[in-house]
């Protein structure tokens, strides 16, 4: 059983022992990443691949992965992962630097042999290439789905575009700019689309060209991914896998920072809130129906004692019927704090059926009420939207004053804060040395049922700079780091 | 480790090829990494818990197996409040009343621990699902179907035979499996699944397909449905899917929806056929009247170049 064929991905034919070894580097490079890999998970993944063939890639990463992985959140780090680790092993994997002439059959895909067809297009050094006939080839390559050769392009561009030189510390990142600013995608998007319009017989019709529109779309987002992975496997020569899979360590979509989420990981963010404010709502209806009891039910075991002579023989309950809280969100939504309270906003909307009511409010030196946005819609990301649009939140400058927007909050709504709302106050507390008005959160809580103060920033970074947390914290319930959605959801779970 | 040899005694498929082709021709398409994991649960051993959003053909995946391996599907539907005596199996307390009663009026005067004896024997165990799957003499699917709807605790049930392939009834002693089924369960990812399930099982996550394949589904499900029709569901699913939706369209929706289409006698999908008949796609009404409003084009999607409608001059 150990004498699987092991010929590929740089198990040169050796006994097991090599990739065993190999299996436990990877293991350990999952777990810096974050995902959680138990001893059996390992050990089944050590049987797992004796019984595919190894020369299969595709079915050696879906065996690491069923075996390793169960979140499916967790896929995108695991393949980021598997993709560095594995990238150099395997003579396939050899860079086309030296010999563009003969590109290297991606094992991806299993069909890269048959890119002949324009051999002209592709040969010589490639440098005699000027940027302009890349990009019309790169235009033709997208027109017509010509998966081979969009690879090709992804590579050539990489090589010409990028700049990479060995050694240097910068990050992927900064390649896949240079190469992306140079390529110029959008345009590129705006003139397949023209040019299908023209080459359609008929007029096409706003649905066809939307259907379009996607399918180009569909085609540069794969070349985008192409020329990720050049860069990756370049930087990896250069550098080595265990430096790279440490500079690649992405965060697990729970544990990005909102305060600094760059675009694509806003995008992973938003994707997980939506299951996640599913799963919360079913597993806060659960708690609520189990686990209490209601009072006796005096009458109905009156009743029920009849049937034992008079003997209250089974004590009937009255139906639970917990109260839920009602909800007041008061949101900074300041530049810096923005997507934090958007977050929570989001989130907190998206389960309002676990509360009796839930109002919003936000400010950054004026402050008001946004409930309205969310009324009569059940498009949560639209009305969030317009939160950040529409609402009428500037009174001076436009920079935080939580004083002032405090002392408004207090005048206009302080009255309806009742003995069954609970306030939830989302900020950095960053003031801008304005006067803290910390007297209206004490005034607060002492109508209110609960306060708590939700901060984005790490708690290290509490009370420094013009940062007042504290002086606002100690009238609070409670005040919290939530610095990420594992936190948020810690903190919802714990509210209801 | 050296385990492995037991249940890859006699392997149910050679290669991952023929799992992928012999799903095909049961109709079930399956990617690279579901034929992979199918094939691996069976070298293994392994359960395969599939989990991915609702009507992507988790539950259809475990009734196509069944068909190809030629195995008895049992199925285990779960809810909240499922128990032992619902997933494991129950003595027939009625059955023995009466043979308590019968011994006592034959007079036969059998002493007490025959008919202990006799009570607790195969003859009044009433098995469900999970007993039943293990003791089965001929081939077995066991799907345990929706298993996030139970609560934590009661997912300890199924630990024992997820890992060993047996059941431990405390008058009977342990039943082992004669042979080890193909064990599937699946789950909508309502809550997470504890730990120890998830590290007793494969993992498989089951994803709306992309386009290609999707159209080759609706070939093959749908009867006659064209070339050119497949294609443009398709890629109007597709569409659809890339907004901001509460719900997208599943697999299953899909295949409705292409019914639909062929009932109606409709060749070619404009936005006017596609708009009207949304609602079998979609199940919410925002959603509908968000993608009736991206599909017939009133306004600029948010990444559509701005002024490209009308712009075709000649």
């Amino acid at each position: 059983m150990t004498d699987a064929p092991a010929t590929a991905e740089g198990v040169d034919s050796g006994p097991g022992d090599a990739l065993v070894e190999l299996l436990g580097g990877f293991v350990v490079e999952l777990r810096q990443a974050g995902i959680p890999v138990s001893l059996t998970e390992h050990l089944d993944a050590a049987d797992a691949v004796r019984c595919i063939p190894l020369d299969d890639r595709e079915a050696f990463k879906y065996a690491l992965a069923a075996t390793m992985v169960k979140n499916h959140a967790h896929w995108r780090a695991f393949s980021t992962v598997f993709e560095v680790y594995f990238s150099l092993r395997g003579s396939e994997y050899a860079l086309g630097d030296e010999e563009p002439g003969a590109l290297p059959d991606d094992l991806e895909e299993g069909e890269g042999g048959p890119t002949g067809e324009r051999p002209a297009n592709r040969g010589g050094p490639g440098d005699a290439l000027t940027p302009e006939e890349l990009a019309q080839m790169l235009f033709q390559a997208l027109l017509q789905g010509d998966d081979a050769m969009v690879r090709a392009m992804a590579r050539q561009a990489v090589r010409r575009f990028a700049g990479m030189e060995p050694g240097r510390p910068v990050g992927g990142t900064y390649y896949l700019y240079r190469t992306l600013r140079n390529l110029d995608l959008e345009g590129m998007l705006e003139r397949l689309v023209d040019q299908a319009r023209s080459d359609a017989p008929e007029d096409l019709t706003q649905l066809e060209e939307r259907l379009q529109h996607d399918e180009f779309e569909h085609r540069i987002d794969q070349l985008k991914q192409e020329i990720e992975a050049e860069i990756r496997r370049r930087l990896v020569a250069d550098r080595g896998v265990e430096a790279m899979a440490r500079t690649l360590r992405k965060p697990l979509p729970e544990d990005i920072d909102f305060m600094h989420a760059s675009r694509e990981e806003m995008i992973s963010l938003r994707k997980a809130l939506q299951p996640l404010a599913r799963r919360l709502a079913v597993r806060l209806a659960r708690k609520r129906r189990h686990g209490r009891k209601g009072p006796l039910d005096f009458r109905s075991t009156v009743r029920h004692s009849l049937s034992y002579g008079g003997v209250p023989a089974e004590p009937r309950f009255r139906y639970p019927r917990p109260s839920k809280p009602e909800i007041f969100v008061v949101a900074d939504i300041s530049g810096s704090v923005a997507a934090f309270a958007r977050f929570t906003l989001h989130l907190v909307h998206a389960i309002a059926s676990q509360f009796s009511r839930v109002r919003s409010f936000v400010f950054i030196d004026g402050i008001d009420e946004v409930t309205r946005f969310f009324e009569g819609t059940e498009d949560i990301v639209e009305a969030v939207h317009r939160v950040n649009t529409e609402a009428d939140v500037v009174w001076v400058d436009g920079h935080s004053d939580y004083g002032h927007a405090l002392e408004v909050f207090w005048q206009r709504w302080g009255t309806e804060i009742g003995p069954k709302t609970t306030v939830i106050i989302l900020g950095d507390a960053r003031n801008n040395y304005h006067a803290s008005n910390s007297w209206v959160v004490k005034e607060v809580r002492h109508r209110a049922r609960h306060v708590y103060w939700l901060n984005p920033e790490p708690r290290a970074y509490w009370d420094t700079g013009d940062s007042i947390v504290g002086e606002y914290g100690v009238h609070c319930d409670g005040t919290f780091e939530c610095r990420n959605l594992r936190q948020l959801e810690r903190f919802v779970d714990h509210l209801v | 480790m050296t385990d492995t040899a037991a249940p890859a005694a006699d392997p149910r498929f050679e290669s991952v090829d023929a799992v992928r082709e012999r799903l095909r021709s049961v109709d079930y398409l399956s990617d690279e990494g579901i034929a992979g994991i199918v094939y691996l649960a069976d070298r293994l051993g392994k359960p395969i818990l599939v989990e991915g959003p609702a009507g992507t053909g988790k539950t259809q995946l475990a009734k196509s197996v069944a068909e190809i391996t030629d195995a008895r599907l049992i199925r285990l539907q779960c809810y909240e409040g499922l128990d032992e005596s619902k997933a494991l199996y129950e003595w027939n307390y009625k059955k023995q009343l009466l043979r308590i009663q019968a011994s006592r009026n034959a007079e036969e005067q059998s002493g007490w621990e025959d008919i202990e004896d006799d009570i607790f024997s195969d003859d009044f165990l009433l098995t469900r699902p999970l007993l039943e799957a293990i003791r089965a003499e001929d081939p077995v699917v066991l799907l345990i179907d929706e298993v996030d709807r139970v609560e934590v605790e009661t997912e300890a049930l199924l630990l024992e035979i997820l890992s060993d392939y047996q059941v431990s009834i405390p008058e009977l002693g342990t039943v082992t499996a004669r042979q080890i089924p193909l064990v599937f369960l699946t789950s909508n990812n309502t809550r997470e699944l504890s730990e120890a399930l998830k590290r007793r099982c494969l993992y498989l996550h089951v994803d709306y397909p992309d386009m290609d394949r999707e159209r080759e589904i609706v070939l093959t499900k749908v009867p006659g449905v064209g070339e050119a029709l497949a294609d443009e569901i398709a890629r109007i699913v597709r569409s659809i899917r890339q907004l901001e939706l509460k719900k997208a369209p599943s697999v299953s929706e899909t295949l409705d929806w292409a019914r639909t289409l062929v009932l109606l006698g409709v060749e070619h999908v404009d936005a006017e056929t596609a708009t009207g008949t949304l609602n079998i796609l979609l199940k919410y009404q925002s959603d509908i009247a968000k993608a009736a409003k991206e599909l017939s084009g009133d306004q600029p999607g948010p990444g559509r170049p701005a002024g490209s409608p009308g712009v075709t001059g000649r």
